[in-house]
């Protein structure tokens, strides 16, 4: 694929739109690439990472990353022009039907597979508030894009912006009248189970996005599964998006 | 193209008749289907199945992996539905994909190596068995079996009584003396050896001082075990008359040659697969320009040059 643009957001993130040669294959909300980190010393994997956003008329993709150690930091130095290879689109996708009013949840780089989620809930006409988290208001990314399909609520450990808190606790879970019918989440393990634990008392639906290690991404190495009621799942091809009720440990 | 000029890849294992010397390693290319969307995977020499057992099994718990430099260590630990599954549903599905399908065996005991090996004697389509006594990921049996001369015999005698078509046992690398235990299952009736299974090895987060894998230690693989993986090959290749089958972080046609020269008669690709789903073909085609390039009719006149 052709680099298109790489921006970084801040020191931390930066958004990669990329080009394929043919015409894109249709993607699921939720759907990952792996993608080949060339002369990074220590990274002999491809990394796995979300669809940010598709755009079928441009024929682009985007990817939003979190430098987080060698194949990210190679990632982000990645020009406009340069070639980049993917295996794509991976994976299953969160519903987007059997919900009306639903809350995206994402914590930090986790709101990476939602924006797209969130634009086809929204030309579905189904009602979407995104709650976006961080340590602090430069872990807050993209949030006007979001806004162009829903009302955004977002939590910051140091208040710099929105309320001060975990996403878990922003008032809009305190509120007698909880209006959503389903959260959809990616993000931290442990935000996603306290989720998991507050849908669970509200009696709706919750589908998380897990971020297992992955070897192959396609279903070939098993290194990537995750225990649930039927026994060891792929993350990659059953996943990453499960329903919350199907994982152990996690109800 | 003219087809006169190709060379030969054609090679021999046993009964087996593969169109080129390049198949897919045990439990890194699932059952084959997992590729089909990016290459024909029909034009494999051959492709090795996911390690199969008598029932069952799980596997180990996650994290099963860690990536290592040049290489990513596994603790998979022989997940699988077991072999009745494996004939009822997978089979149906992978017989008429036309290369050799070959499944590789594993057990807890001879008697599970036993009832996989004579059920899938009869199935028509499985022209031959690989014999996994190399596994380092499982707690009884697997590598047990082959670590010492003595009980590595035993397990191929037994199944060399049920087993009729072409019987290829895989080598662990975690030994000695590897030509030792090469020779020791060619005189108890191996048709072909393979190597190496995984190097055992671990990896610890320093922060949270623990180890990566769950199960502490785990099975090395990728570029980082090739020098190690055909040094065997090299040996055993000299100390046996049965064919060889080098594997070891092979990545591209070069590292492929580099095991033919060292006396492999036909290679297996593993954990290159993850890096790039259609390295298979890659590869047929680098031996195909290797050896017009050499002026050589027939792959076969490269294999043990060394
Ligand atoms: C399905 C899926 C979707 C993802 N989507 C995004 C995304 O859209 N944006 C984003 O920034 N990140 C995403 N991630 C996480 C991203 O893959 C890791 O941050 C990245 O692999 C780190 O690589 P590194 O070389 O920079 O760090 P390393 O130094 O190699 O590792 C740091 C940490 O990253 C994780 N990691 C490393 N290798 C892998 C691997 N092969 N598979 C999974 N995790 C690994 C581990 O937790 C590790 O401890 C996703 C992960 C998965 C599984
Ligand atoms: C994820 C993974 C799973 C494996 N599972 C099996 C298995 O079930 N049976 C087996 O004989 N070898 C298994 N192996 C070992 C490979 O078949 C091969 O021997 C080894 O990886 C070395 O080759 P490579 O460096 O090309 O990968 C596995 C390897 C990996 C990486
Ligand atoms: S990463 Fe290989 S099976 Fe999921």
């Amino acid at each position: 694929m052709k680099v298109v643009s790489n921006k970084n957001l801040n020191t931390k993130y930066f958004l990669l739109t990329l080009q394929p040669p043919d015409n894109m294959p249709v993607i699921l909300p939720g759907q990952f690439a792996q993608v080949e980190i060339k002369d990074a010393k220590n990274t002999f994997l491809r990394r796995p990472l979300s669809v940010h956003d598709v755009d079928y008329k441009n024929n682009t993709i985007k990817l939003l990353v979190q430098i987080i150690g060698e194949g990210t930091k190679k990632l982000s130095e990645i020009k406009e022009g340069d070639s980049l290879n993917l295996v794509y689109p991976l994976g299953n996708s969160f519903s987007t039907s059997g919900a009306d009013n639903v809350l995206l949840v994402g914590g930090g780089c986790g709101i990476a597979p939602l924006l797209y989620l969130a634009r086809l809930l929204f030309e579905k006409n189904i009602k979407v508030t995104t709650l976006i988290g961080g340590s602090s208001e430069s872990d807050i990314l993209e949030a006007d894009e979001y806004r162009k399909y829903g009302d955004v609520l977002i939590t910051t450990l140091d208040a710099s912006i929105g309320e001060k808190g975990l996403v878990t606790q922003h008032s809009v879970f305190n509120s007698d009248k909880f209006p959503y019918t389903a959260i959809y989440t990616c993000g931290p393990e442990p935000m996603m189970k306290a989720l998991a634990r507050i849908a669970k008392e509200m009696n709706i639906r919750c589908e998380v996005s897990l971020e297992n290690m992955m070897a192959c991404g396609i279903g070939a190495c098993l290194c990537c599964v995750v225990d649930t009621n039927e026994g060891n799942k792929c993350t990659c091809t059953k996943g990453p998006v499960f329903n919350y009720k199907e994982l152990k440990g996690w109800s | 193209m003219e087809l006169k000029n190709m060379p030969d890849l054609c090679v021999k294992i046993g009964g087996l008749v593969l169109k080129n010397p390049v198949m897919t390693a045990s439990g890194t290319f699932g059952y084959g289907e997992e590729f089909a969307d990016f290459f024909d995977i029909s034009t494999l020499g051959g492709i090795i199945v996911k390690g199969t057992t008598g029932s069952k099994r799980e596997g180990n718990a996650y994290p099963r992996m860690a990536e290592t430099p040049s290489g990513m260590l596994n603790a998979v630990g022989l997940q699988n539905k077991g072999v009745d599954n494996f004939i009822s549903d997978i089979y149906p599905r992978i017989k008429d994909i036309n290369t050799n399908m070959i499944v590789n065996v594993s057990g807890s005991t001879i008697d599970e190596y036993i009832m996989v090996a004579s059920k899938l004697n009869e199935l028509d389509k499985i022209p031959a068995i690989e014999l996994n006594i190399s596994c380092p990921n499982v707690k009884e049996g697997g590598m047990a079996f082959g670590t010492s001369c003595p009980s590595a015999i035993a397990v191929t005698e037994a199944i060399r009584k049920v087993y009729h078509k072409t019987l290829i046992v895989k080598l662990s690398p975690n030994v000695t003396n590897i030509a030792e235990m090469a020779k020791a299952v060619e005189g108890a009736g191996a048709d072909s050896v393979s190597l190496i299974n995984t190097l055992l090895g671990m990896a610890i987060d320093i922060e949270r001082q623990k180890p990566l894998l769950s199960t502490i230690t785990g099975g090395l693989s990728g570029p980082a075990v090739k020098p190690v993986a055909l040094r065997m090959v090299w040996q055993v290749a000299k100390a046996v008359k049965i064919p060889v089958i080098g594997l070891g972080g092979i990545m591209n046609a070069a590292d492929a040659i580099e095991f033919m020269l060292a006396g492999a008669t036909a290679i297996q690709v593993g954990t290159a697969n993850f890096i790039d789903p259609a390295v298979c073909p890659k590869i047929i085609d680098g031996i195909n320009d290797y050896l017009i390039r050499h002026r050589n009719n027939n792959v076969n006149e490269i294999i043990g040059k060394i």
